[in-house]
């Protein structure tokens, strides 16, 4: 999910190699610096271990449901101090502790090159059949991300500080300027296609330069962005408009943060109708489970969610056709969101939760196609916001 | 045919003019012309099959085993370690000639005709006494079968000892009159050529036969009988003239089994009558004290009066009345079960030994079940198994069977001991088991039983009858041999799986050496050492832990991932923990077992 560091590095290394653009490299190398120094911590304590003969292990923090709290101060989600062990000689974990190595080494020699890489590229680069064997390091790249993550939180550094970044995904547009990589950008002259977020929107990469608009509003996906921005939406409501392509990655995540935070612009949601709709809002809101360890820098505790609501078919006598029935396993993920530590005091929500079931059925955003090609835009948000109707 | 008048009706019109006119209405006097003796030997030879001479294959067989049995008998008898010599020459195209040899103590001259002559006629019919034969048909069955389809007279030589004179006697056999004829006697010559020891007795017969290999075939008869007898020495020379050695595998002979007096229980009412009118006691209580084992003579005073008599009754008065009171009165008294010191088991030790020299399998295990009683009877019964090896994977487990040391080839499954195999659950032990049949997989299972009389269902001595006691026994006895298997089977497992666990450590050590060297300059090689080290102490570890009956099983290191040597490793190295692969008793033999096992795969593995 995290896009930001990359694009940063590469950018910048190239810049430097080019000689066009100065660089904030100083902080970096120390960062680089205390990287390389905990990878080599834990190392040093498992040779010393192995050498001394007893098991060679190290602890990941566990990311799992059980070992999350919820702050209900600082309404977001943390990571407990739960840790699970892993331990060469269980017959398990032997791969994954290998593994688990392997790409240390690999992201100490990344950082020792000063480069970075995609996911992928990491996968790559630990890639090889295990000598005297047929057996493969790696399977396929879900194993190595998976390992990256447990390297990540076990080493308590981002993966921006590993050099490695994940695919970008997430689109902008909006009336703000912001300074990429030293590249200026206007956010209001982007076309059709709108400004691509970066995985990495750490400020040494990313600054906010003009900032003329008052709210961001966040929709779920391409199409829905794509029919605002050609409404001109932002520039009628005078807002920015951003998209996660489904669950927003690390990158729009802590874009969202940073202007949310920074410049004080309140972020409002416009999702489906259903428990993952529920769910993006819910990351968006209080973090991830998984990245937990990140929320502090991710939530946004003040999103609103302003639909689709499930009592909108009603409200806005929507036809029959958008019905989408519920199956099994979105009845099963809606109660597992409505019994979550954050949703379970909130009555609004659990009434929201409580209809959709009730109707049996869930509602995209492009439901509202159904009245008027640019109902969403011209009618149904323009209301919402009127109204101040939100679930909070 | 209810009817009132059906019966009446039909049969006059039908029965009387029939009788007229077909039947030559036989006198009392012309019946009686017909009427004669029939003698034993003319019934046998009508219903030869009775005896296993069905079809020429089976003969040929039988009368082997037959000459086998009882020069076995007769070596054990006189207390001489057997050398029993077996050769089928083939004459002609059905045709063979059986010769078989012993250095048994040899036959006087004599007793000669009768033993070999005379069906009926024998030491065995009337003892109680463990041995191989019993009845006193088989080999004078065999030299009648060989003269009716051949012609040719049994030739025996037999010597007594080293300064006596070697018999040859040609005989045949009189059916009509259960009476050997001589037709010729003279001393052999050569005799030392014959009988290195100075003794024993050889017998030729030629007779109609097929001689064909596989199952049950002579081939097979022979190695079950070295199996059975490991004491034993077997030279078989086949008929394409080859020489096969079945070697003697243990240098001691099986203790020489006790005779006893037949038991209360054990008899039938027509037995009993018969024992009264035969005994030497003049008084029932001398009689029941005297003729029978475990009652003395407050048994005997309990049984008579029982019956409502006393022990001072006079023998003679005791008529057909009052032995069946007598006879109820017994099945009512408790009267102790027989003793069983009369059992010579082949005994765990030599019951391994006997397998393991002609089953060629990795796991073996034996069981020998304590004495029991079926009907009077004293019996007992032995297991042993081979798994594993050389044995055939995908077919259903081989059955052995055997009575008083002799294998059983014929009637497989309406044997008790196959049954008893299909009966118990292998399942339990790790074996697959198809509904109601004996399991399949590299399996060889071996059921004796010993018995002073072995009650098999015919008179070919095929099967074993079917007693609930003795199914019982049985069953006991594989399943203790079961659980040894499932035991060694889920060992077997378990140390495969430890070694793959410890391939998998080992695979990934040197991607972390090779790792932790270029993250921190570790010495990779220590770094391996000290790792490999770890790997190999932590699955032996695991591996030592326990064995399933949750005895600590001694640290034994394996060899490799092949299953054969770590077998092997595994025997060689835990002696003193026999009892949880072969039984208690069989410590010394196992040790021998190894180190054969161990040359043999070692080829192999070559």
């Amino acid at each position: 999910m995290a896009k930001k560091k990359t694009t940063k590095k590469t950018s910048k290394k190239i810049a430097a190699k080019t000689g066009s653009k100065k660089t904030p490299r100083v902080v970096d190398k120390k960062r680089d610096a205390a990287t390389i120094k905990k990878i080599e911590t834990l190392t040093t304590s498992i040779v010393k271990n192995s050498l001394a003969q007893k098991e060679p292990t190290f602890e990941i923090p566990t990311r799992s449901v059980t070992n999350m709290k919820y702050n209900k101060k600082k309404r977001i989600l943390e990571m407990g101090t739960n840790t699970q062990t892993r331990s060469l000689f269980n017959l398990g974990q032997s791969r994954k502790f290998m593994q688990s190595l392997l790409l240390a080494k690999g992201c100490r020699d990344l950082i020792q090159a000063e480069k970075t890489l995609s996911l992928r590229g990491m996968y790559y680069m630990g890639l090889h059949t295990i000598p005297g064997t047929k057996e493969k390091t790696f399977n396929d790249q879900g194993e190595s991300d998976g390992i990256l993550e447990d390297l990540e939180v076990s080493l308590d550094g981002l993966r921006e500080e590993l050099h490695v970044f994940a695919k970008k995904r997430g689109t902008m547009v909006g009336n703000i300027t912001v300074v990429d990589n030293g590249d200026e950008i206007n956010c209001r002259k982007m076309g059709s296609g709108g400004y691509a977020i970066p995985s990495i929107c750490e400020p040494n990469v990313m600054q906010f330069k003009k900032c003329d608009a008052e709210f961001i509003l966040h929709v779920e996906k391409d199409t829905v962005w794509s029919r605002f921005n050609e409404d001109r939406f932002w520039e009628k409501h005078n807002c920015i408009l951003t998209e996660g392509s489904g669950q927003p990655p690390r990158g729009v995540r802590r874009m969202l943060h940073r202007m949310h935070k920074e410049l004080g612009l309140p972020v409002y949601c416009l999702l489906d109708c259903d428990p993952w709709g529920h769910y993006i809002y819910s990351v968006i809101k209080q973090g991830s489970i998984n990245l937990a360890f990140e929320s502090e820098r991710m939530a946004i505790p003040d999103a609103k969610f302003m639909g689709i609501r499930s009592k909108d078919y009603e409200r806005l006598d929507l036809s029959d056709d958008v019905k989408i029935e519920l199956n099994d396993r979105d009845i099963t993920r809606a109660k597992q969101i409505a019994a979550y530590p954050w949703f379970e005091g909130k009555r609004e929500w659990q009434r929201e939760i409580k209809t959709m079931l009730n109707n049996g059925f869930k509602m995209e955003v492009e439901s509202l196609i159904t009245k008027d090609i640019s109902y969403v835009t011209e009618e149904y948000v323009p209301q919402r916001l009127k109204e101040g109707d939100f679930l909070d | 045919m209810e009817g009132p008048y059906s019966q009446h009706a039909i049969m006059p019109n039908i029965n009387t003019p029939k009788k007229k006119k077909t039947r030559s209405n036989a006198t009392a006097e012309t019946m009686a012309s017909g009427q004669r003796d029939i003698s034993v030997s003319e019934f046998f030879a009508k219903n030869r099959h009775l005896l296993g001479f069905d079809n020429p294959r089976k003969a040929m067989l039988t009368a082997i085993k037959e000459a086998v049995d009882n020069a076995l008998d007769a070596c054990e008898e006189a207390g001489i370690l057997p050398h029993i010599y077996v050769r089928v020459l083939q004459i002609s195209e059905s045709r063979f000639k059986l010769t078989i040899r012993d250095n048994g103590p040899g036959i006087v001259r004599e007793q000669i005709e009768n033993i070999f002559g005379k069906l009926l006629y024998g030491s065995k019919f009337h003892r109680l006494k463990m041995s191989r034969g019993q009845q006193g048909i088989g080999i004078s069955a065999a030299g009648m079968y060989g003269l009716m389809t051949t012609g040719k007279p049994l030739v025996i030589i037999t010597k007594t000892g080293k300064k006596k004179v070697a018999h040859e006697v040609v005989l045949k056999m009189d059916t009509s009159k259960n009476r050997p004829t001589v037709i010729s006697d003279k001393e052999h010559p050569d005799d030392n050529a014959i009988f290195a020891e100075g003794h024993g007795t050889q017998v030729t017969i030629e007779l109609e036969g097929k001689y064909q290999k596989g199952r049950q075939s002579i081939d097979e008869y022979l190695e079950q009988t070295a199996i059975a007898n490991p004491h034993a020495r077997v030279t078989y020379v086949t008929p394409t003239n080859e020489t096969i050695e079945f070697p003697r595998a243990i240098e001691e002979l099986p203790e020489e089994p006790k005779e006893i007096k037949p038991h209360p229980k054990g008899i039938e009412l027509g037995t009993l009558i018969q024992m009264i009118e035969r005994t030497d006691q003049r008084q029932l209580g001398g009689f029941l004290a005297k003729d029978f084992c475990r009652v003395g003579a407050t048994k005997a005073r309990e049984i008579c009066k029982g019956a409502g008599m006393t022990g001072q009754t006079w023998i003679k008065t005791v008529g057909h009345a009052e032995a069946e009171k007598l006879y109820d009165s017994i099945q009512k008294t408790r009267i102790i079960a027989p003793n069983t010191d009369c059992l010579v088991p082949i005994g765990s030790k030599a019951l391994l030994a006997g397998l393991l020299k002609e089953v060629k399998a990795e796991f073996f295990a034996a069981s020998t079940r304590p004495p029991n009683v079926y009907r009077g009877n004293p019996f007992q019964i032995e297991v042993a198994i081979g798994y594993g090896g050389g044995l055939g994977r995908d077919d259903s487990a081989k059955v052995l069977r055997f009575a008083n040391r002799v294998p059983l080839l014929y009637s497989q499954s309406s044997c008790c001991s196959f049954k008893a195999v299909a009966e118990t659950s292998w399942k339990n032990y790790g074996l697959t088991q198809p509904r109601n049949s004996i399991p399949s997989g590299p399996l060889v299972v071996m059921v004796h039983m010993v018995s002073v009389w072995v009650p098999f269902t015919s008179e070919s001595k095929e099967a074993i009858a079917d007693y609930d006691e003795i199914r019982k026994e049985m069953k006991l006895a594989l399943q203790e041999c079961g659980r040894k298997l499932g035991t060694y089977l889920r060992r077997r497992k378990r140390m495969a799986r430890e070694s793959e666990r410890r391939s998998v450590f080992e695979r990934y050590i040197g991607e972390i050496s090779r790792c932790c060297n270029s993250l921190i300059g570790t010495d990779p090689d220590k770094l391996y050492k000290a790792l490999i080290q770890q790997a190999k102490r932590r699955t032996d570890e695991a591996d030592s832990k326990l064995d399933d009956e949750g005895q600590v099983l001694a640290d034994n290191g394996r060899l490799g991932n092949d299953d054969d040597v770590i077998i092997v490793g595994e025997l060689q190295d835990i002696p003193d923990q026999e009892d949880t692969l072969f039984g208690k008793s069989t410590k010394k033999k196992k040790q021998k077992t190894t180190k054969k096992k161990k040359t043999t795969r070692k080829r192999g593995t070559k």
